[in-house]
C-alpha cells in the first residue's frame, strides 16, 4: 500500500473515532423516525423487548457505569473496532472468493 | 430506522431473513469481482464510519431525531454490492452487541438499509450524474440528492413490509403518510452529511471512489 493511501486511511480512522467517541456524545435522545411514527400511529406497543437487552453493551452501554459520557465512548470504541474487524474480514473473504477484481477500479501497478 | 422484534410478524420476518442471507452470499461474490485489493481497507473503514455515524442522532423536529443511514454513501464510495455488505455488518454488530434492531427483524432491516437504500439510491445517483454537468462538485451534489432519495426509499420499504406482515391493526396509508413525512425531513440530514463526506473524499482521494464516472487525469499519473 502506498503512503498516500495509508495516510488517507489513518485520517479516516481518526474521523471515525471522533464520531464514535465525541460526536456521539451530542446525540439526541428523542426517538428516531420509525419509533416516532410507531408512537404517533399507535403501533409502538407491538415492539418487543430485544432478546439481548440484558447484555453489557445493550443500548450502547446505557447501564455500563454511572457516567453516560463514558458509556457512550466505550460503546463507540468497541463498536468501531468490531465493525472494522468484521468488515475487513468479510471484504478480505470477498476478494478471495470473487477472484480478480481490478477491472472496475483504477490500476494498482 | 431499526425495526424491533414484534412489529412485523414471524413469517414475514423469516422470509426476509432467508432472502437477506441468500443476498449476502451473492454480494460476497459480486463484491469480490470488482473490489480492488487496495479498496478492501477502505470498505472496512466505511463500515466502521457508518456504525459510528449511526450513533449520532441529530434532532429533526421536536420529539424526533434521525441518524445517517449511510447506504448511498457506502454505494458511492465502494459500490452498491459492497454497500450491501457494509450495512449488513453494521446491522449485525448493532443487533448482536448493542441490542439495536431486533434479531428476528435483521432480514427486514438488511433489506431496507442494505438493499433498497444503496441500490435504489445508486440508481438515482447514476441518473443524476448523467443529467448534471460534469465536475467534482456535481459528484458531491448528485451523492447528496441521491442520499436524500435513498432514505425515503428505505422508509417506503418498511411500509411495504408493514403492509405484508404488520402485527398492529393500523391502516397502511396512515403509516405511509407518516413515514414519508418523517423521512423526507431526516433525508435532508442524510443528504447534507453524505455530500459533506463524499466532497471531502473527492477532494483528497477521488481515485479511491467507486462511483466516479471518469478517473481524474492527475491522480492516474500519481499512482504510477
Amino acid at each position: 500500500m502506498d503512503r498516500r493511501t495509508r495516510t488517507f486511511l489513518v485520517v479516516g480512522l481518526i474521523v471515525v473515532i471522533v464520531f464514535a467517541v465525541g460526536v456521539s456524545q451530542f446525540a439526541s435522545d428523542d426517538p428516531d423516525g420509525l419509533e416516532y411514527v410507531a408512537e404517533q400511529e399507535g403501533f409502538l406497543d407491538t415492539a418487543e423487548e430485544h432478546a439481548l437487552s440484558g447484555s453489557p453493551l445493550a443500548d450502547y452501554g446505557e447501564d455500563l457505569t454511572d457516567n453516560p459520557g463514558l458509556n457512550t465512548a466505550v460503546a463507540g470504541v468497541v463498536g468501531t473496532v468490531l465493525t472494522l474487524m468484521v468488515g475487513y474480514g468479510i471484504f478480505w473473504v470477498a476478494r478471495r472468493v470473487g477472484g480478480r477484481g481490478d477491472a472496475r477500479s483504477t490500476p494498482e501497478t | 430506522m431499526h425495526i424491533p422484534d414484534g412489529v412485523i410478524n414471524g413469517a414475514t420476518s423469516a422470509g426476509f431473513g432467508v432472502a437477506a442471507a441468500g443476498g449476502v452470499g451473492v454480494a460476497i461474490r459480486r463484491t469480490g469481482a470488482y473490489l480492488s485489493e487496495r479498496q478492501v481497507p477502505l470498505a472496512g473503514l466505511v463500515a466502521a464510519f457508518v456504525f459510528a455515524a449511526q450513533m449520532f442522532n441529530f434532532p429533526v423536529i421536536s420529539g424526533m431525531s434521525g441518524h445517517l443511514l449511510g447506504g448511498l454513501l457506502a454505494a458511492v464510495l465502494v459500490g452498491p454490492w459492497a454497500a450491501f455488505l457494509v450495512l449488513t455488518v453494521v446491522l449485525v454488530v448493532q443487533g448482536v452487541f448493542f441490542a439495536d434492531g431486533g434479531l428476528s427483524a435483521l432480514g427486514l432491516n438488511i433489506v431496507n438499509m442494505g438493499v433498497i437504500a444503496p441500490f435504489g439510491g445508486y440508481a438515482v445517483y447514476r441518473v443524476l450524474l448523467r443529467v448534471l454537468p460534469r465536475g467534482t462538485q456535481m459528484v458531491t451534489l448528485a451523492a447528496g440528492l441521491a442520499a436524500f432519495v435513498s432514505v425515503v426509499l428505505a422508509a417506503t420499504g418498511f411500509v411495504i413490509e408493514f403492509a405484508i406482515g404488520g402485527t398492529a391493526d393500523v391502516s397502511t396509508g396512515a403509516v405511509l403518510t407518516a413515514m414519508l413525512g418523517a423521512h423526507v425531513l431526516i433525508g435532508i440530514g442524510e443528504g447534507l452529511l453524505t455530500g459533506l463526506i463524499v466532497g471531502a473524499v473527492m477532494a483528497s482521494r477521488p481515485d479511491l471512489v467507486y462511483g466516479v464516472p471518469v478517473p481524474p487525469v492527475t491522480t492516474t499519473a500519481e499512482v504510477m
